[in-house]
């Protein structure tokens, strides 16, 4: 039973547009094509299925006596009420394949469907993860190609496949490098991060058992060589660098800073999230980086999937390399690719592993779409992909320096994202609320309050798949929204108005949590 | 390049607005030494739709797919149906290309689907709260380890002999570095799950107890004892459960008096995939434990015209907040095998799940009486759901390997998964799902009276 | 009864041998809607200083600093349930503990509640 306007939808119609062209309150609830829906437990029922499968014949079970007896409670639908639901859900996301999604260091480029197409080919969706490896030598060639990708593009050693998302692929190089000290006998207790770090870095720091210290920076928004060099010491294992670095800056000083850690005995980490603005350009191998993670999903475009699934292969140098997880591929000189596991890693020589990161071989999925992704640009397309996504922010950069506060603008080019702080707004409005303003104006918005070391930060990475109309319509919008935030538009404050919800209380959702759905009929 | 937009005159219209004479005026301050004077070597260039296509269908063709053979393969991932409806809804762009939902305006979507997703797997484990998804089920499982850890305060760790050998794998390998002590025991092939020997090993200072259900070798631990014996010492249990379709015809964790259930949800919704992506659950029984758990959650709320909507929320707990302080480094959860998970279980709904477990269950049945008819095979379990341990009488890895020659996925030998255990080198793990045919089985049945002939 | 104040923004009663501590009416403002409070159990030994509560606004966490050494002999049950006490009683109701002073000379850098105020108008 679909009752109509269960989820309490009413048009949204802005306060300040009361004229004779709005139209009247529907009694659905819907608008036009903007249709609501209701959650799946208020219109699904436990009898309902739209699997057609055989009756349970009542022969014997062999559970054992576990049995289940209490009903589950997990409402059903039939196809074509599946079908609809989700796609009316679907209707109130914004999606990249809807428009320009600006998050800075996130990277929210198109997703090629030729990607989806080849994840699906049955070798690759249709096999299982402990097959006899005999079964699988095509999807290790997989594995083993891209593996050979990221270490000629990065420049590096070694790298290790398996790690999950990017965040996981940090934990891994992070361990790889505690790994390395301890197998020297070098307790090393400090791990120095820059402020302006995604929280992911200090988080991985303090898991794997380091203490985190902040790094300085200029205030040009770089590492400050001379002040971390003064940090350096014994008890310093590692540091952190983002490069290029949240700001949109290149870190000039990198090979700098990795010969004084090398030099104190550290290692560098290097966080490859923003690897796509110079991606065929530079090698961080090059610049003395011993371990970076690469986002797939980010540099090479797997979809970001409204949250995941990430995938986080990990770079590594020689003298790393020798620690990284298990499992992997090697191809032999015969061409043949090998599946290293616990049972044949003595075999390959490789006996100092910190361990396994997961089950199974890491994301499969994402390593399909990512070499395909990879193949289809080529060495002259990917080195396009870092000049673009670069020109990109800096035309959006020059584009509004003008009307919006660009606090390291002055200093030179930006690479793949362009910051702006809130310096310049009216008395009260901030960034949240030009944030919603764009929302009003069909974009969603930029990255907010990060990194940290900028008040306000309004983080845009336009990527390289935008064209230039694109990117033309979008600074008049973002043109605008900041003129009126400067101007002190208060119905910035109730923004938005046109989007399927208003603004989401937040304080209640955190202070009386509600996480499932309960039935009120059964309260 | 077809994935790139701007045209030449779009480039040189824009350097003229930046004021740069040349796109390699804009790396001005990448030093000159660090900059690559060639393309990336061995790399060809770009490449047609059609031709990149060929290339990774001809990798493709290489590997046997499941559905190609005669398919018994389980142990932590297993192949079940998925309607075609899931496809179509996950690769939907609004869907597929979305971000993570921080702006909840419009992100609605993906936030009452996760909603409701955190409420299908809570009923499914009988639990009270569950979030937004994790990896997949090791790393769940690990997470959960360290989730106890902040409970209770207490570093000690047991594991079932039974645990996956992957999941204890993860568990051993973070925990030294964060100097949890892991007290595991190795796997013995008994046709029980050895409980008493497990409630032995729990002591005061112990701060879980994880137990896989159904366990590695396909067997039903009574959890609610192991519960009971957890809680008398103050230790959380911890339920891992591979299988998520057992639980259709199984008690949930949750009622048996697990404290945290976390699990591989892949059965459901998301495929084999040579291993990942795949999809953690995580759910705990107490609310009061909310604010331990790591990872995402979605909240209900309202908005500020009173219309009911979700965010996400509690993210105070997280590392973009909370940095070195967070309940985890997690950053992402799997949003799209989640979403795959939800269709799928709302296609399924509480009758079709259990149909499909019984089904799953009667096959699986059938299997265990046919291959215990050849000769040399002898089945292990006194009970189990669709997937159960034979004993070959030789070595199973072997077996497997010339089972494969004859194009038959015939199960994961014991040695694969523990290589350093001789006992255990003649067992064979055999799953059976809804797209195993009996035929299927005759098959497997008879290559195997070959083979171990 | 004595009231002193930190430049982290705590105050502390003192009475006899127990000090009850929580966060100021300025913090509160600072940090807005309060949605959460992790209180120490009873019987913690807090040393002054270091971290003994953690409070909640939606999009950020605030360490309470042990504002001198001592036990916790009592944790504000009622803020679990209305975490909003912080914001509308912040230095009566919404008290976050109460604890002993192992070092009555802790108290005396502390401010009182002129001092404090000063303090904050110099912010």
């Amino acid at each position: 039973m679909n009752a109509p306007n269960q989820s309490g939808w009413k048009p949204g119609t802005p306060v300040q547009d009361h004229n004779a062209m709005s139209g009247p309150d529907t009694v659905t609830g819907n608008r036009a094509l903007m249709l609501e829906e209701p959650l799946l437990f208020e219109i699904g029922h436990v009898e309902t299925t739209g699997v057609d499968l055989p009756e349970p014949s009542g022969a014997t079970t062999r559970l054992g006596g576990m049995e289940r007896a209490a009903a589950i409670g997990l409402p059903g639908l039939s196809e074509p009420e599946t079908v609809r639901h989700y796609t009316r859900l679907s209707r109130q996301n914004y999606a990249i394949d809807l428009g320009l999604f600006p998050l800075g260091s996130c990277t929210m480029k198109h997703n090629p469907r030729l990607n989806e197409k080849v994840a699906r080919m049955p070798g690759f969706a249709d096999v299982h993860p402990l097959q006899p490896v005999q079964t699988v030598p095509g999807a290790l060639e997989v594995i083993n190609e891209l593996a050979h990708w990221l270490i000629e593009l990065t420049g590096m050693h070694g790298v290790a496949m398996s790690p999950k998302a990017g965040a996981h692929g940090e934990l891994c190089g992070i361990l790889c490098i505690r790994a390395a000290l301890e197998a020297r006998g070098d307790a090393r207790k400090v791990v120095l991060v820059p402020e302006s770090a995604h929280g992911t870095n200090p988080a991985t720091a303090a898991f794997a058992g380091y203490e985190v210290e902040d790094i300085p920076a200029t205030p040009e928004g770089r590492v400050d060589l001379e002040a971390l060099k003064a940090r350096l010491g014994p008890d310093v294992a590692a540091v952190m660098i983002t490069n290029p670095n949240t700001c949109g800056l290149f870190e000039r000083d990198m090979k700098a800073i990795s010969d004084a850690v090398h030099a104190a005995g550290g290692f560098v980490y290097c966080d490859g999230a923003n690897f796509n603005a110079i991606v065929g350009k530079v090698r961080p191998g090059d610049l003395g980086v011993d371990a970076m993670h690469i986002n797939l999903h980010k540099t090479f475009s797997t979809p970001h999937g409204g949250g995941g699934p990430g995938s986080g292969p990990v770079v590594l140098s020689e003298a790393l390399s020798p620690f990284g997880p298990l499992p992997f591929t090697a191809r032999t000189t015969d061409g043949v690719v090998h599946l290293v596991e616990e049972e044949n890693a003595a075999d390959y020589g490789h006996v100092q592993a910190f361990g396994r990161m997961t089950a199974f071989h890491g994301q499969m999925g994402m390593f399909t779409r990512a070499l395909t992704y990879i193949l289809s640009h080529g060495a002259d397309g990917l080195k396009q992909v870092a000049e673009d996504a670069v020109l990109n922010a800096n035309y959006i950069l020059r584009s509004l320096e003008d009307v919006l506060d660009a606090p390291f603008g002055p200093s030179g080019p930006c690479m793949h994202e362009a910051l702006f702080s809130d310096d310049g707004f009216a008395e009260g409005l901030s960034t949240l609320d030009l944030a919603k303003a764009l929302i009003d104006e069909g974009y969603h918005p930029m990255t907010m309050y990060f990194p940290l070391v900028v008040h306000g930060a309004m983080l845009v990475e336009p990527t390289e798949t935008e064209s230039k109309a694109a990117l033309d319509q979008f600074i008049m919008a973002l043109r605008s929204v900041a003129e009126r935030a400067k101007a002190g538009d208060e119905t910035m404050k109730t923004a938005p108005h046109y989007a399927p919800r208003r603004r989401l209380d937040e304080t209640q959702a955190a202070r009386k949590p509600v996480l499932a759905w309960n039935d009120p009929n059964m309260a | 390049m077809r994935y790139l937009p701007l045209t030449d005159a779009d480039r040189s219209a824009m350097l003229e607005k930046i004021g740069a004479p040349d796109v390699d005026a804009l790396f001005v301050d990448v030093p000159e030494a660090a900059r690559l004077s060639g393309p990336i070597e061995g790399l060809p260039m770009h490449a047609s739709e059609m031709a990149v296509e060929k290339h990774m269908r001809r990798l493709s063709k290489k590997n046997l797919a499941a559905a190609d053979a005669a398919f018994f393969l389980g142990a932590g991932a297993y192949r079940h149906h998925v309607p075609a409806s899931v496809d179509h809804i996950i690769q939907r762009g609004e869907f597929l290309t979305a971000y993570t939902p921080y702006q909840p305006e419009i992100a609605q979507g993906t936030l009452q689907m996760l909603f409701e997703f955190q409420t299908q797997v809570a009923r499914l484990y009988g639990c009270a709260v569950a979030n937004a998804s994790m990896y997949d089920g090791s790393t769940a499982c690990w997470e959960a380890v360290a989730m106890a850890g902040r409970v209770t305060r207490k570093k000690r760790v047991v594991l079932s002999g039974a645990l996956h050998p992957h999941y204890s794998e993860v568990v051993k390998t973070m925990a030294k570095f964060t100097e949890d002590e892991i007290a595991h025991a190795r796997p013995a092939l008994q046709a029980q799950p050895d409980n008493d020997g497990l409630i032995a090993r729990i002591d005061d200072q112990t701060s879980c107890v994880v137990v896989q259900y159904p366990d590695i070798l396909g067997r039903l631990p009574d959890l609610q004892q192991i519960a009971d014996a957890a809680h008398e010492k103050g230790a959380l249990l911890i339920v891992v459960n591979t299988e998520p379709v057992a639980l259709g015809a199984i008690k949930s964790p949750g009622e048996q008096g697990a404290d945290i259930v976390v699990g591989e949800g892949q059965s459901i919704g998301v495929g084999l995939q040579f291993g990942g992506p795949y999809l953690g659950l995580f759910a705990v029984r107490d609310p009061k434990h909310v604010r331990q758990m790591p990872g995402r959650l979605c909240g209900e709320t309202v908005d500020a015209e009173g219309k009911r909507g979700f965010v996400l929320t509690l993210s105070t707990r997280e590392q973009h907040i909370r940095r070195e302080k967070a309940t985890s480094n997690i950053c992402t959860n799997s949003g799209l095998c989640a979403l795959a998970f939800s269709v799928h279980m709302t296609l399924l709904g509480e009758k079709g799940l259990r149909r499909l477990a019984m089904e799953n269950h009667r096959l699986a049945c059938h299997a265990a009486d046919r291959l215990a008819k050849v000769p040399g095979v002898s089945v292990l379990n006194d009970s189990f759901f669709n997937e159960f341990t034979v004993r070959l009488g030789q070595d199973a890895r072997k077996v497997v390997r010339k089972l494969a020659d004859r194009g038959i996925l015939g199960g994961v030998s014991l040695g694969r998964l523990y290589p350093d255990n001789e006992e255990l080198a003649d067992g064979l793990l055999v799953a059976v799902t809804e797209t195993t045919t009996e035929e299927d089985v005759e098959t497997l049945a008879s290559a195997l009276e070959e083979v171990l002939a | 009864m004595a009231r002193y104040f930190t430049d982290e923004h705590e105050w502390i009663d003192l009475e006899g041998d127990t000090a009850t501590v929580g966060i100021t009416d300025y913090a509160q403002g600072q940090l807005g809607d309060i949605v959460f409070v992790e209180l120490p159990s009873v019987g913690t030994m807090l040393e002054k200083g270091k971290d003994a509560a953690v409070v909640e606004s939606v999009k950020a966490a605030s360490d309470v600093y042990a504002p001198i050494s001592g036990e916790v002999t009592e944790a504000n049950g009622a803020l679990e349930d209305d975490p909003a006490l912080v914001n509308s009683s912040p230095e009566e109701d919404g008290w976050f503990f109460r604890m002993t002073v192992s070092d009555k000379s802790q108290l005396e850098g502390l401010m009182d509640q002129a001092a404090y105020k000063s303090f904050c108008d110099g912010l």
